[in-house]
């Protein structure tokens, strides 16, 4: 339902953020490490992307470049960033700063970690108004409050001068919210933002995200490895693998109609909340490691279908079925000897 | 385990290519070795003190000179620069002579013995008495425990070095007067010994209440071994690390205090100086212009001081990682 | 917190009562008070009489009171030494003792926490580097050796300070200091910047790891996230979570002062406590030895409590609805 809308809106709405070739890279003593190669991607006004992969797999560096918080001594290797059609990857230190929280706002994993423990929940979120937007301290103190209350804060006009460790989890990630929507940003980083919660508030936790995002229009890039929370709340989803993109589409679409061999082997791998008794598959093996990626592309060892150009050359994304997919599967080239070679296989 | 492979290795031919593994081939597979040898500081360090070490186990051997002998000096030495022989008497000083004619390369050798036989002393002293107290305190528990530490939190909360400034004031007063300053170093080396215990003690306690919760322990009360049976036999090799730890990090400490004290006045005596009582007599002397009677005794204990607290502090990083 | 108020100053006069117990010990147990009254040639049953008017047989308890309320009174006893009230000799010398100890503590804590923000910040680069070298060789000498190393440099080669005594005195609130005298404050540089290296460069070098601890923190991230400067950043949220742990270790620093100054004081001959202190031992003058134990054992329990309830004013999870027995973790 979500994914029509989106794929009509698509043709003519320019992106919020664009991100094509993107790589990080780490330059460590046996050469350099890239957690993030050529990753290309959109994210449309008031469209919830999700970014999927196992841990390792660049998810959360990818949002990291995005709004320029690498840490050293990793650095953008390659590609281009633009939000509304500027450039942001080669911002100097101080413009990007104005961007943060400002244009793009961020939620982390950890709520009770992410406030500053000496500095009241109202001093930080005046703080961040007052960074961004030319409001008066009362003013701004007002906004605070009335953002407490919509993410739901009781009593917000009270709890406003309540010191963060007087939150539980759940609501602190509220107050994380409020301070990243404070200054109206178009986009939301949101990374992991339930997977530190009570199981029992993450899926209200992603429900108000979704409703205040929504709500505003505001876009949100939600980097998870739950497939739960991937299908409830996403539009679209992209699927990183050891840093590369595997396969990227309507969210509806790659969960039911997978196209990617490594998609399909998680898709299986988690269990359908439509019941049923099925065996859950493992793909075997494990993720290679950032210092071993192989050649060619770099799930083949773990493929089930893997073929000779697979061991040569990275895949680049095509569109195949309903997604676009990396896979030399779906290359019109080299599809007719795969398809020998499983029909050989198989025999 | 490896007391067992080392027999079986020596009593019987092993796999060809294997030569049998000597004590100092494993020892160079050991990590501490590694970290050892990769660290240029470290070995320049160890090195250093054990020349010092060797120079004050040596000294009556090498010291040309016998400073402490009244009867061998001869005052026409007095003020001699290093490097030089004295003028009226052609005898030559390496390090110079001070205002007694004492040659300074002696009276470092004799200082440094006096140093490192009050540090070495004083560490040991606190460590026997740190690590039974520390063993009994976590192992007995009960009212004994609680006036134990009681006693370390009051210790703690002062500088040692300034118990130790009492303790030898407490202690000079109790010697009797004719016998003070024979007796001086003994009471230096106990009261700085009794101002370093407490760190032994905390870390024993420590780990011997760990240890004391574990099965073997139960079991050991259980079938009726003695508790002190317990505490030196199974719990004490638990914490030899830690100690040794400590002890070096302490021997550091207590160099340091010993040379402050000897050089306020209240530590060594003049007739059997260390190098605080040395940089004392020369810092008399600079004003006048005399550097070296000032210069070598400092830079020797510097010397000192720095390469076991270098050595120190490698073997704690070595050792056990976790005690920061 | 009231209750952990009540229980710390409980504590703190525990360790009072120990320390004034020791300094009682040293007068009932070293030297003997009647040969020093009575002189050689007393009888055993004038040493009976006296011992008795003086109460040294009644029991430990009763003669230890008495010798608190005597304390509590002002009264110290005699210096065998200058045969003057001990209480009166460590009044004048007070003063010296504690503006340099005051110099020492200001330039330390400024200093140190300074250069610590400074090297936290701008984690390799020649000064910062060069302040950690430096740093390195200020842990690693003693004091004593700092001093004359100073006196040697400042004093005899460049001529340039005093090299020992304390020059002339003003008399400031009732007090006769140094520090308020241009020549006194002159001599005082030396003294001071030797007492305060070692405090100063532990306070740096705490103040850099923690802070270093504190910007990898992941509410740091999130600030930056937030879009917050630089300066907001380091100043208004790494720097005060930096200061918590600090403020104990500083304010037991600042305790060390005054003992490490026994040190100072000898090496500039110093006129304040710490030298008398050094002289009491050598001279076995019990009466100035207790009294200084008493004078600095108050001085550190004070400061050890005032460090303590600071903790209350500064973090919020210790506060009344702070969570209980977080404290001191």
């Amino acid at each position: 339902m979500l994914s029509t809308r989106n794929c009509d809106n698509a043709v003519s709405v320019s992106p919020i953020l664009t991100v094509s070739d993107l790589i990080v890279e780490f330059p460590t003593r046996k050469g350099i490490l890239r957690p993030v190669d050529r990753v290309g991607f959109e994210i449309d006004p008031g469209e919830i992307l999700g970014i999927v992969g196992e841990s390792g797999a660049g998810k959360s560096m990818c949002g990291s470049a995005i709004v320029g918080l690498i840490d050293r001594p990793g650095r953008i290797g390659g590609g281009e960033i633009s939000l509304s059609g500027q450039r942001i990857d080669n911002l100097s230190n101080d413009r990007m700063r104005r961007i943060r929280g400002k244009k793009i706002g961020m939620v982390f994993q950890d709520p009770l970690r992410s406030l500053d423990p000496l500095k009241t929940v109202g001093d930080q979120i005046v703080e961040t108004i007052r960074t961004h937007l030319p409001v008066s301290a009362a003013e701004a103190r007002r906004r605070a409050v009335a953002a407490l209350e919509e993410v739901g804060i009781p009593a917000a006009a009270n709890r406003i001068d309540a010191w963060p460790h007087q939150f539980s989890g759940g609501m602190c990630q509220r107050v994380v919210i409020a301070l990243a929507l404070a200054a109206e940003p178009a986009l939301i980083i949101a990374d992991e933002p339930t997977t530190a919660l009570d199981v029992s508030v993450q899926a209200q936790i992603m429900a108000l995200l979704k409703r205040l995002c929504r709500g505003r229009g505001t876009a949100v890039m939600l980097i998870t490895h739950d497939m739960g929370v991937i299908a409830e709340t996403t539009d679209r989803v992209a699927v990183l693998y050891a840093g590369r993109l595997a396969e990227i589409g309507p969210t509806r679409d790659v969960l039911s109609n997978p196209s990617h061999p490594y998609t399909i082997g998680l898709m299986t791998s988690t269990p359908k909340p439509t019941g049923g008794i099925e065996r859950l598959s493992q793909i075997s093996g494990a993720m290679p490691s950032l210092r071993d990626i192989p050649k060619g592309c770099a799930f083949s060892p773990r493929c089930g279908r893997a073929f000779a150009p697979c061991y040569r050359n990275i895949p680049v994304l095509e569109p195949a079925a309903r997604t676009e997919v990396a896979c030399w599967l779906y290359d019109e080239e080299y599809a007719k000897d795969a398809a020998n070679l499983e029909g050989t296989g198989h025999d | 385990m490896t007391d067992t492979n080392k027999k079986g290795a020596s009593a019987r031919p092993v796999f060809d290519d294997d030569a049998p593994a000597s004590a100092w081939t494993r020892w160079r597979d050991t990590e501490i070795w590694h970290s050892y040898s990769r660290s240029p500081v470290i070995v320049t360090a160890s090195v250093v003190f054990v020349m010092l070490v060797l120079g004050a186990l040596l000294a009556p051997l090498i010291s040309p000179y016998t400073p402490f002998d009244p009867g061998s000096l001869n005052l026409m030495n007095g003020f001699t620069k290093p490097l030089s022989a004295n003028e009226f008497t052609s005898d030559f000083f390496l390090l110079g002579a001070d205002d007694q004619g004492r040659d300074i390369f002696s009276t470092i050798l004799l200082g440094l013995r006096i140093s490192l036989f009050v540090g070495i002393s004083a560490v040991l002293f606190a460590m026997t008495l740190g690590v039974v107290l520390g063993l009994v305190s976590g192992y007995v528990g009960g009212w004994l425990d609680a006036v134990i530490m009681r006693i370390a939190d009051i210790q703690m909360t002062f500088p040692s070095i300034m118990i130790a400034m009492l303790l030898y004031g407490i202690g000079k007063g109790l010697t009797p007067p004719d016998l003070r300053d024979e007796m001086a170093i003994w009471v230096l080396i106990f009261s700085i010994g009794l101002s370093e215990w407490v760190q032994f003690a905390r870390t024993v306690r420590g780990a011997t209440m760990v240890e004391r919760k574990k099965e073997y322990v139960q079991a050991c009360d259980l079938i009726g071994l003695s508790r002190w049976r317990i505490m030196f036999k199974h719990i004490l090799p638990n914490v030899t690390g830690t100690v040794l730890v400590i002890a070096t990090i302490s021997l550091a400490l207590a160099i340091i205090a010993e040379a402050t004290l000897s050089f306020l006045g209240v530590g060594a005596p003049k007739t059997e100086p260390s190098l605080g009582t040395l940089i004392n007599v020369g810092r008399q002397f600079i004003l006048s212009g005399e550097w070296w009677i000032l210069l070598f005794p400092s830079l020797t204990l510097l010397a000192l001081a720095l390469s076991v607290n270098l050595f120190g502090d490698w073997l704690r990083d070595a050792l056990n990682p976790k005690l920061r | 917190m009231l209750a952990f108020i009540i229980r710390r100053i409980g504590q703190a006069l525990v360790v009072l009562l120990a320390v004034g117990f020791v300094s009682f010990s040293m007068f009932k147990f070293m030297g003997d008070p009647l040969e020093n009254l009575l002189g050689q040639e007393a009888t055993m049953s004038d040493r009976a009489e006296l011992a008795e008017r003086l109460g040294l047989n009644d029991p430990i308890v009763v003669q230890y009171t008495r010798y608190l309320t005597r304390v509590l009174d002002g009264n110290l006893g005699i210096s065998y030494r200058a045969g003057l009230p001990v209480g009166k000799i460590i009044l004048e010398r007070l003063p010296a003792t504690l503006e340099l100890a005051f110099l020492s503590g200001v330039l330390a804590i400024g200093v140190g926490i300074t250069f610590g923000i400074y090297t936290a910040i701008h984690r390799d680069g020649i000064i910062t580097n060069a302040i950690m070298t430096i740093s390195l060789i200020g842990v690693s000498l003693p004091t004593f050796l700092i001093g004359v190393f100073l006196i040697w440099a400042f004093a005899v080669n460049l001529d340039w300070l005093p090299a020992f005594g304390r020059g002339p005195t003003g008399n400031f609130l009732g007090m006769e200091l140094a520090i308020v005298t241009w020549g006194g404050f002159k001599s005082m540089i030396l003294p001071a910047v030797t007492l305060g290296l070692y405090q100063m460069t532990l306070i740096m070098r705490l103040v850099r790891s923690e802070m270093q601890e504190v910007l990898r923190a992941d509410f740091i991230r999130f600030a930056r996230a937030r879009g917050l400067s630089e300066r907001a950043i380091n100043f208004r949220h790494a720097l005060k979570n930096t200061l918590v742990p600090v403020i104990t270790v500083t304010g037991l620093q600042l305790g060390s002062i005054i003992a490490f100054a026994i040190i100072t004081e000898t090496v500039f001959q110093w006129p304040g406590v710490g030298l008398l202190f050094i002289n009491a031992i050598s001279f076995v003058d019990i009466p100035v030895m207790s009294a200084y134990l008493l004078l600095v054992g108050t001085i550190f329990v004070f400061i050890n409590l005032i460090v303590d309830l600071l903790y209350f004013g500064i973090d919020p999870r210790l506060g009344p609805t702070g969570g209980e027995g977080r404290h001191r973790a």
